[in-house]
C-alpha cells in the first residue's frame, strides 16, 4: 500500500524538474529538487513508494529523462493519471518507473490517501474510500522493460542472452 | 496514406502501416543536444561500444554554450571526447539544435529523425517525420540505428485565408495551440496544408511544426514543396527521397480554419494554450523581452523586430536580448545590418544557442518580473523565478512591447 500526492492538471517537466538543475545525473541530488517549483517541501516530505496522482497531460513540455529519474530519486513508486505527455510516458518506462493511464483518478483520490495498483491488470484501488477504478494495463513488452529497471538494463540483459 | 503513415512504412520496410501499430523502424538520424547527450552517451556505454553510423550522428552543444558553469563545461568536453572517440564528425556548437539540423543539410524530406529534445518536431517543416525521445531511447537508437515507435494517428490540418500585416506563422500556431489545447493532439501527428502553409517561408513552417508539441503531438509535418527543395538544395547530406501524402490518404480528423482576420496572439501564462489577442492584454507592464529560440529566432524574425525597433529606442525599463538562432542567421543579420538596428535600439545580442528560452542560461527572471518572449513555452519557472510571468508571442510583438514597455499590438507602432 502508498500514499497519494494528489496534483494538477498539465504538470510539465519544468514544474518536476527546473532546467537549471539538468547538469545533474544523479537521481537522488536530482530528488532534491523534484516539484521544487510547485511543492516547495515535497522533496522533505515524500516516503519512499508514495505515488504521485495527476490530472491530464502529466510531464508535458520537454524531453529531459532527468524528469522520470528525479521523481525515481526522491523515491516516488508510480505517477497515475489521467493522461500523460507522450514523450515523458516513454521516459518514465525506460527509466523503470511506473506510470498508469487511469481515468477519473484525479478526482478519486484526496492528498494522503492510501492507494494499490496492478500495472499488468490495470487496476488502480483506493483503499482509503474501497473504491476501484479501470486503468489501462501497460502491454507486455513494456512491463518487461519495467521489471528489467528501465530500457537500458533490458538491453543490456537481452545483449547478454544473445551472447 | 497520409505524409506520416507513409514515411513509417518505408522505414519499417512494409507496404503500408495503419495507426496503432508499434514496430521498430529504421532512423536516418539522430540527435543529442548539451541536456540530453551526456545522460544518452552514458547510457549508451551500457550498451554497445561503437555508434551504428557516425554519419548520421549529430551533436549540438546549445543550451549552455558557452559553457556559463562547471558543471556544464564538463559535460561539453565529455561530449567533444564521445564525438572524437567514436568518429562523429558532426558536433556543432554554433547555434540552436533544430535550426543547426535544418541549415546542416540533415532535414530532408522522406527522413526518420529521432531527437533527444522535444522541439525536435520542427523539423517536419522540411517533410520528414522528426519527433523527440528521452536519453534512453537515443542511447538505443544510437547503438542500434532502430527503434520501436507507435504509428500516431494524423489530422489534418488545413489553413485558408491569408495573414494580415504584421500576422506571422508564430500567431497562426499560438491560435492553433489555443483552439485545440496543450493535450489536444497528444500521440498524434499533425500534417499541415492549406494557402497559409504554401505562402509560408521555410522558417515559417519551422515556427509552425515547432509547436506541434506544445500540443501534445509527435510529429507535424509539411508536405514537401518547390520551397522546401530550394532550401535543401546544396545542403543535403543524404539522398533522399521526396514523399508526399496519397490523395485518398484517411486522417483520424480533418479540421479547417479559416486565418482571415487573424490578429496577433500571445500565449499568456503559466500556459502554453491560455491564448488570447495582443489587444485584449496590452497595457501589461513588461521588464524583459526576449527574441530569439528555435520558433523564432531566425534572420526573417530579428528582421521583423528591426524593421518596428528603426531608429527608435527600446524602453528604459525594458531589457531587450537577441539571440540569433544560429551563425548562419548570426552572419545574415549582420550583413542585412539588422544587428546594428536592434543594438542602436538598445538590444543586448547573445551568442547563438537557445539563450533565455529555458531559464538556466543568460536573461534569467527574478520573482515578480514579466518577460515577453519569442520562444514556445511560458511554464511556471521556465525562464527562471517561478514567480515570473512569461508572454509569448510573435518577433514583431517582442519588439513593439519592447519599444512601449508593455505588452503591444505590434500593427499599434
Amino acid at each position: 500500500m502508498a500514499r497519494v500526492w494528489v496534483l494538477g492538471d498539465n504538470v510539465s517537466t519544468d514544474d518536476i524538474i527546473p532546467g537549471r538543475y539538468l547538469v545533474k545525473r544523479d537521481p537522488e541530488e536530482l530528488g532534491k529538487h523534484v516539484f521544487e517549483n510547485l511543492l516547495p517541501d515535497f522533496s522533505s516530505r515524500v516516503r519512499k513508494g508514495d505515488v504521485i496522482v495527476a490530472g491530464r497531460n502529466f510531464g508535458c513540455g520537454s524531453s529531459r529523462e532527468q524528469a522520470p529519474l528525479a521523481l525515481k530519486g526522491a523515491g516516488v513508486g508510480a505517477v497515475i493519471a489521467e493522461s500523460f505527455a507522450r514523450i515523458f510516458f516513454r521516459n518514465a518506462i525506460n527509466q523503470g518507473l511506473p506510470v498508469l493511464i487511469c481515468k477519473g483518478v484525479s478526482s478519486s483520490f484526496s492528498q494522503g490517501e492510501e492507494v494499490e495498483y496492478d500495472l499488468g491488470k490495470g487496476v488502480v484501488i483506493n483503499v482509503s474510500r474501497g473504491i476501484e477504478l479501470r486503468a489501462e494495463p501497460l502491454p507486455d513488452f513494456l512491463l518487461s522493460i519495467l521489471r528489467a529497471g528501465g530500457l537500458i538494463p533490458y538491453l543490456k540483459a537481452k545483449r547478454r542472452d544473445r551472447l | 496514406m497520409n505524409l506520416a503513415e507513409k514515411i513509417l512504412a518505408g522505414k519499417a520496410g512494409r507496404e503500408r502501416v495503419e495507426p496503432g501499430e508499434i514496430l521498430e523502424f529504421e532512423v536516418d538520424v539522430v540527435m543529442m543536444n548539451d541536456l540530453t547527450g551526456p545522460l544518452a552517451i552514458e547510457s549508451f556505454r551500457e550498451i554497445a561500444e561503437k555508434v551504428w553510423d557516425p554519419s548520421r550522428v549529430v551533436m549540438v552543444l546549445d543550451h549552455q554554450m558557452p559553457a556559463n558553469s562547471i558543471e556544464i563545461a564538463r559535460d561539453h568536453a565529455m561530449m567533444r571526447n564521445f564525438a572524437r572517440e567514436q568518429g562523429i564528425e558532426n558536433l556543432f556548437a554554433e547555434g540552436v539544435c533544430h535550426q543547426v539540423l535544418a541549415e546542416k543539410g540533415f532535414a530532408l524530406p522522406g527522413l526518420l529523425i529521432l531527437g533527444a529534445d522535444s522541439h525536435t518536431c520542427t523539423q517536419g517543416a522540411f517533410g520528414c517525420f522528426a519527433t523527440g525521445i528521452g536519453s534512453s531511447d537515443l542511447a538505443a537508437a544510437m547503438a542500434e540505428g532502430k527503434l520501436w515507435l507507435r504509428v500516431p494517428e494524423s489530422v489534418k490540418i488545413v489553413l485558408r485565408g491569408r495573414l494580415g500585416r504584421r500576422v506571422y506563422p508564430k500567431d497562426v500556431i499560438l491560435y492553433l495551440v489555443g483552439e485545440i489545447g496543450a493535450d489536444g493532439a497528444t500521440y498524434r501527428a499533425l500534417e499541415f496544408h492549406g494557402e497559409v502553409v504554401r505562402e509560408m517561408s521555410v522558417g515559417g513552417r519551422m515556427t509552425l511544426c515547432n509547436m506541434g508539441v506544445e500540443m501534445g503531438a509527435k510529429t507535424a509535418l509539411v508536405p514537401p514543396d518547390a520551397k522546401t527543395l530550394r532550401y535543401v538544395r546544396g545542403r543535403a547530406r543524404f539522398p533522399f527521397r521526396v514523399v508526399r501524402p496519397d490523395q485518398e490518404a484517411e486522417y483520424a480528423e480533418e479540421r479547417e480554419y479559416s486565418l482571415e482576420g487573424l490578429e496577433p496572439m500571445v500565449a499568456c501564462p503559466p500556459r502554453v494554450d491560455r491564448v488570447r489577442p495582443v489587444r485584449e492584454v496590452e497595457g501589461k507592464e513588461i521588464d524583459q523581452a526576449f527574441l530569439g529560440s528555435c520558433t523564432n529566432g531566425r534572420t526573417e524574425d530579428l528582421l521583423e523586430a528591426a524593421r518596428i525597433l528603426k531608429g527608435r529606442k527600446i524602453h528604459p525599463r525594458v531589457r531587450m536580448l537577441v539571440v540569433p538562432s544560429s551563425r548562419e542567421t548570426y552572419l545574415e543579420a549582420a550583413r542585412l545590418g539588422i544587428l546594428e538596428k536592434l543594438l542602436k535600439a538598445g538590444a543586448i545580442l547573445g551568442p547563438p544557442g537557445c539563450g533565455a528560452c529555458m531559464g538556466s542560461y543568460i536573461g534569467v527572471l527574478a520573482p515578480g518580473e514579466v518577460c515577453v518572449s519569442s520562444s514556445n513555452r511560458n511554464f511556471r519557472g521556465r525562464m527562471g523565478s517561478p514567480e515570473a510571468e512569461i508572454y509569448l508571442a510573435s518577433p514583431a510583438t517582442v519588439a513593439a512591447s519592447a519599444l512601449t514597455g508593455r505588452l503591444t499590438d505590434p500593427r499599434d507602432v
